[in-house]
C-alpha cells in the first residue's frame, strides 16, 4: 500500500490540532481507550465538548496550556493509503519544530481561521511549506461553523491566499472549507456548505497523485557505511552500503565515484542476501562494483555525465532555529549534508526575507530565531550538492553548534551555477 | 517506465528508514548498543539490523534490562536468539541493582519492578559506555512517545526534556553529544503495531510462544486479564479460570496483561490486531495507567 506524509501548519489556534482528531474520530481510526482517556480529561478541564485535539497533543505542558508545542506523529490507514501525520505547533516561538514536521512531508495541510483570514503566521507557514519544497498543499479555511458556512467568507479568504501563493512556488494548491470542530468536509462532504462543490479532505489525501514525486533521473548514493565481513565466507566482500537519494540504479551501470572522479562498473546490488537488479529512491541496499577502489563514507557514486558540483563554497537558504542566539558572518559551525560532516564559516550574510511581502533585507547584519535569509558558505572540504529544487536529500544541509551540539539550522541549496 | 513501479510498499519503506538510521548510528557512533528483550518490537529491530549489515555481523552488542520476573518462555527466547547471531548479551540486571543496594524492591501486592528498571538501565549504558542505544519503542504507542524524536538526545542524568527536543531535519540525524550524554536511538519510530505484525510475518520471524493464543490461568484486575504466576498470586477474592490468551505486549509479568484471543497463527494475530479498538498498552500495560503522564513522567527519568 501507497504512504503519504502529511503535516499541518497554520498559526495557533486555528484549528490544527483538532483536524487531526477529527480525522482519526470520523475515519474510526481511534481506539477505545485513547477516547476515553480524552473524553476524561476534557471533562476534567470542564469542556462542553470533547476535544480531538488531545488526541495529539500529548505532554503535560500541552494540556496545561492548550497548545501545541512539539510535533506528534499519528499513523493512520484507509483501504486506500497509509498516512503518517505530523501534527505541529502554530505558536511562532515553536516554528523550528513545525519545520522538522514538514521537512519530511509529501503534503502540507495550511488551516486559516476564517474569522481571522490570512495573518502573518499563515503567511509564514505557506512560505516555509514552499521552502521546503512540500510538493502538495491544502489549505482549508476553518471554522467555517463560526462564520454561518458562509460562501462569501471562505471565497474571500480563499482568493486572498492564492494570491500571496502565487507568489512562492507551489506546484499543487487545493483550498477547502471545513469545520474540524464539528466535521463539515473532513471525512464526507457537507450538507452545510452545498455551495462547495469540490470533494472532502479525506478523499482528497486518498485520491492525491505522489508517484511522481521522486527524482528518479540523477543518480546520487552518499556512501553511508562499508559493509567489510570479517569472516571466512565473505573474506572478500566490500559493499557500500547507502539510502538511494536519486535516480535509479541497476547492475551493469557506470558510475564515477567523489571526490576522487574514478569509474567503475555496478556489479551487484544487495540486500540481506538478496541481489537485487535495480534500486531507487529511498530503498536502503549495499552496491558492490567491479574495481576496488579506495571509498569511505562521505563519497558519493553518481554517474559520469551526471554529477552533483562538487563545493567548498554555497550558496542557500537558511532558517535559523536557535533561541538566544543569532548567525552572523565570521560564525563557525559544525555542517551535515548527506553523510559528510564538515566544518563552515559563515562568509557572507545576503539578505533576510521578510515572509509578509518576500522583500529582501540587505541591510541585515544577522539572522535570529525563526529569521530566514541567504548565505554564503565556506566548507572545510568539498560538499557534493545539487540544487534542493532538484533533490531534496542532496539539496538540504543542517548546521550544528560546535559546543552544545544543538541543531540550530536547515539550508537549502540555491543556485548551483556552475 | 511508469513512476507507479516506483513506489515502495509501506513496509518497504519503513524498513528502508529503519535500516538507515542503524547504518547511520554505527558509522557515527564509538560505542552504540541495542536493547533486545525478546518483545516483538525488539525481535523486528534485530532483523533490520541484521539487513542493516549482511553478510556481516551486527556491529554492537546486545542488552537486556531483565527484572528478574520476566516470562520464561522470552528468556530462553532471548538467549538463544543472541546464540544464533553469535552476539554479545549484556545482562542489565535489576535484582543485582536490588542486591547492590541501588534501588530498593518494591514490596506490597501488586508490586511492580517496572518503574525501577530505569535505575540498571542507566547504569548499564554507564558501565558499557554506550554512547548510543537502540530502543524498540514506537510513536503509535503512547502519545508521550509520539512526540519523541528519532535520534532523542540525553542528559548526563539520561533525561528526556520534551519541551527542548533538538529540531530533526529530513533524514539528517544529528547524534552529537558530550561525554557522558548519549543518544536513544528509535529506528521503529513510524512503525505501527499491524506494521510490525505484517513484517513478522513476511520475514518469517520466530516469536516466544506466548504471543499465540494458548490457555492458562488468569485473574481479572482492573479490567485486565493477569495470569497466575510466582510473582502475580492471583488478588484476594479475585476468581481464578482457565483462558485462551495470547499477549500484544511482553514486559515486567507484573504489570503486563494477557488479551482474551483465540488467535493461534500470525494469519489469525494479523486479524485481530487490525480489527482491535484498543491499543496495546491500554489492553495490556498496568504501568500507563498510574497517571495521564505516566509514559512522560518515566521517559523523562530515562525509561526507555
Ligand atoms: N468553532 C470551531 N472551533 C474550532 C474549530 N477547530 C478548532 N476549534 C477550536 O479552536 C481551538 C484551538 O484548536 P487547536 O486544534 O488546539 O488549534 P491548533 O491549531 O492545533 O493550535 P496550536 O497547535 O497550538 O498551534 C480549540 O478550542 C478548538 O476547539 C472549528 O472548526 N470550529
Ligand atoms: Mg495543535
Amino acid at each position: 500500500m501507497e504512504l503519504l506524509r502529511l503535516a499541518t501548519a497554520g498559526s495557533v489556534d486555528d484549528g490544527k490540532s483538532t483536524l487531526i482528531g477529527r480525522l482519526l474520530y470520523d475515519s474510526k481510526s481511534i481506539f477505545e481507550d485513547q477516547l476515553e482517556a480524552v473524553e476524561r480529561t476534557s471533562r476534567d478541564q470542564g469542556a462542553e465538548y470533547t476535544n480531538l485535539a488531545l488526541l495529539t497533543d500529548g505532554l503535560r505542558a500541552e494540556r496545561e496550556q492548550g497548545i501545541t508545542i512539539d510535533v506528534a506523529y499519528r499513523y493512520f490507514a484507509t483501504p486506500k493509503r497509509k498516512f503518517i501525520i505530523a501534527d505541529t505547533p502554530g505558536h511562532i516561538q515553536y516554528t523550528r519544530n513545525m519545520v522538522t514536521g514538514a521537512s519530511t512531508a509529501n503534503l502540507t495541510m495550511i488551516l486559516v481561521d476564517a474569522r481571522n483570514g490570512v495573518i502573518e503566521q499563515s503567511r509564514r507557514h505557506t512560505f516555509l511549506s514552499s521552502l521546503l519544497r512540500v510538493p502538495h498543499v491544502v489549505m482549508l479555511v476553518n471554522k467555517m461553523d463560526l462564520v454561518d458556512y458562509s460562501e462569501e467568507a471562505y471565497q474571500k479568504i480563499a482568493d486572498d491566499f492564492r494570491a500571496f501563493a502565487a507568489k512562492l512556488d507551489i506546484p499543487d494548491l487545493t483550498i477547502i472549507p471545513v469545520s474540524a470542530l464539528k466535521g463539515d468536509n473532513v471525512v464526507s462532504r457537507s450538507e452545510n456548505m452545498p455551495w462547495y462543490e469540490g470533494s472532502s479532505l479525506l478523499h482528497h489525501l486518498e485520491n492525491i497523485h505522489i508517484g511522481s514525486d521522486l527524482n528518479l533521473i540523477d543518480v546520487r548514493f552518499p556512501v553511508q557505511y562499508v559493509v567489510r565481513p570479517q569472516s571466512d565466507a565473505y573474506h572478500d566482500y566490500r559493499g557500500y552500503a547507502g539510502t538511494v537519494a536519486g535516480g535509479t540504479i541497476k547492475v551493469g551501470d557506470e558510475i564515477m565515484v567523489q571526490p576522487s572522479g574514478l569509474t567503475s562498473r555496478v556489479v551487484g546490488i544487495d540486500l540481506y542476501g538478496q541481489e537485487l537488479q535495480e534500486a531507487h529512491p529511498p530503498m536502503s541496499v549495499s552496491i558492490r562494483l567491479a574495481d576496488e577502489l579506495d571509498i569511505s563514507r562521505g563519497d558519493m557514486l553518481c554517474r559520469p555525465h551526471n554529477h552533483p558540483r562538487a563545493t567548498q563554497d554555497l550558496d542557500a537558504m537558511i532558517v535559523w532555529m536557535q533561541q538566544g542566539t543569532r548567525i552572523q558572518e565570521g560564525n563557525r559551525y559544525i555542517i551535515k549534508h548527506t553523510t559528510r560532516t564538515a566544518k563552515t564559516i559563515v562568509k557572507d550574510l545576503q539578505y533576510r526575507l521578510d515572509i509578509n511581502d518576500l522583500h529582501r533585507d540587505e541591510k541585515t547584519t544577522s539572522l535570529g530565531l525563526n529569521e530566514i535569509g541567504r548565505v554564503t558558505l565556506r566548507i572545510t572540504q568539498p560538499l557534493f550538492v545539487d540544487e534542493y529544487r532538484r533533490n531534496r536529500q542532496t539539496g538540504s544541509f543542517i548546521l550544528i553548534d560546535e559546543v552544545t551540539g544543538a541543531t540550530v539550522a536547515a539550508g537549502m541549496v540555491v543556485d548551483t551555477d556552475i | 517506465m511508469s513512476s507507479i513501479d516506483y513506489q515502495l510498499s509501506q513496509l518497504d519503506l519503513l524498513e528502508a528508514e529503519s535500516i538507515h538510521i542503524m547504518r547511520e548510528v554505527a558509522a557515527e557512533f564509538e560505542r552504540p548498543g541495542l536493547l533486545f528483550s525478546g518483545g516483538k518490537d525488539s525481535i523486528v529491530m534485530l532483523r533490520l539490523a541484521e539487513k542493516a549489515f549482511w553478510p556481516a555481523k551486527i556491529p554492537f552488542p546486545l542488552m537486556h534490562v531483565d527484572t528478574g520476573h520476566n516470562f520464561d518462555e522470552v528468556i530462553e527466547y532471548r538467549d538463544r536468539r543472541a546464540a544464533e547471531l553469535g552476539a554479545r548479551l549484556i545482562v542489565a540486571s535489576v535484582e543485582d541493582a536490588i542486591a547492590e543496594g541501588l534501588v530498593q524492591d518494591p514490596t506490597g501486592p501488586r508490586a511492580s519492578r517496572n518503574s525501577i528498571q530505569t535505575v540498571p538501565l542507566l547504569k548499564g549504558i554507564l558501565d558499557n559506555k554506550f554512547d548510543a542505544v537502540f530502543g524498540g519503542a514506537r510513536r503509535d504507542e503512547e502519545k508521550a512517545r509520539a512526540k519523541e524524536r528519532v535520534f532523542s538526545f540525553r542528559d548526563e542524568f539520561g533525561q528526556w526534556d520534551p519541551k527542548a527536543q533538538r529540531p530533526e531535519l529530513w533524514s539528517l540525524y544529528n547524534g552529537r553529544h558530550r561525554p557522558g550524554e548519549h543518544i536513544r536511538i528509535f529506528p521503529l519510530s513510524n512503525w505501527t503495531e499491524l506494521d510490525i505484525w505484517q513484517f513478522v510475518k513476511r520475514e518469517e520471524l520466530e516469536l516466544p510462544s506466548i504471543y499465540f493464543a494458548h490457555k492458562r490461568p488468569v485473574f481479572w484486575r482492573d479490567n485486565m486479564l493477569m495470569a497466575v504466576t510466582e510473582v502475580t498470586p492471583a488478588d484476594e477474592g479475585a476468581e481464578v479460570f482457565e483462558q485462551m490468551v495470547r499477549y500484544r505486549t511482553v514486559g515486567d509479568m507484573t504489570c503486563t496483561a494477557a488479551v482474551e484471543s483465540e488467535a493461534d497463527t500470525l494469519d489469525k494475530i494479523i486479524e485481530d490486531v487490525a480489527a482491535s479498538r484498543i491499543t496495546e498498552r491500554g489492553a495490556t500495560r498496568a504501568d500507563d495507567r498510574a497517571s495521564e503522564a505516566a509514559m512522560e513522567d518515566r521517559k523523562r527519568e530515562g525509561y526507555f
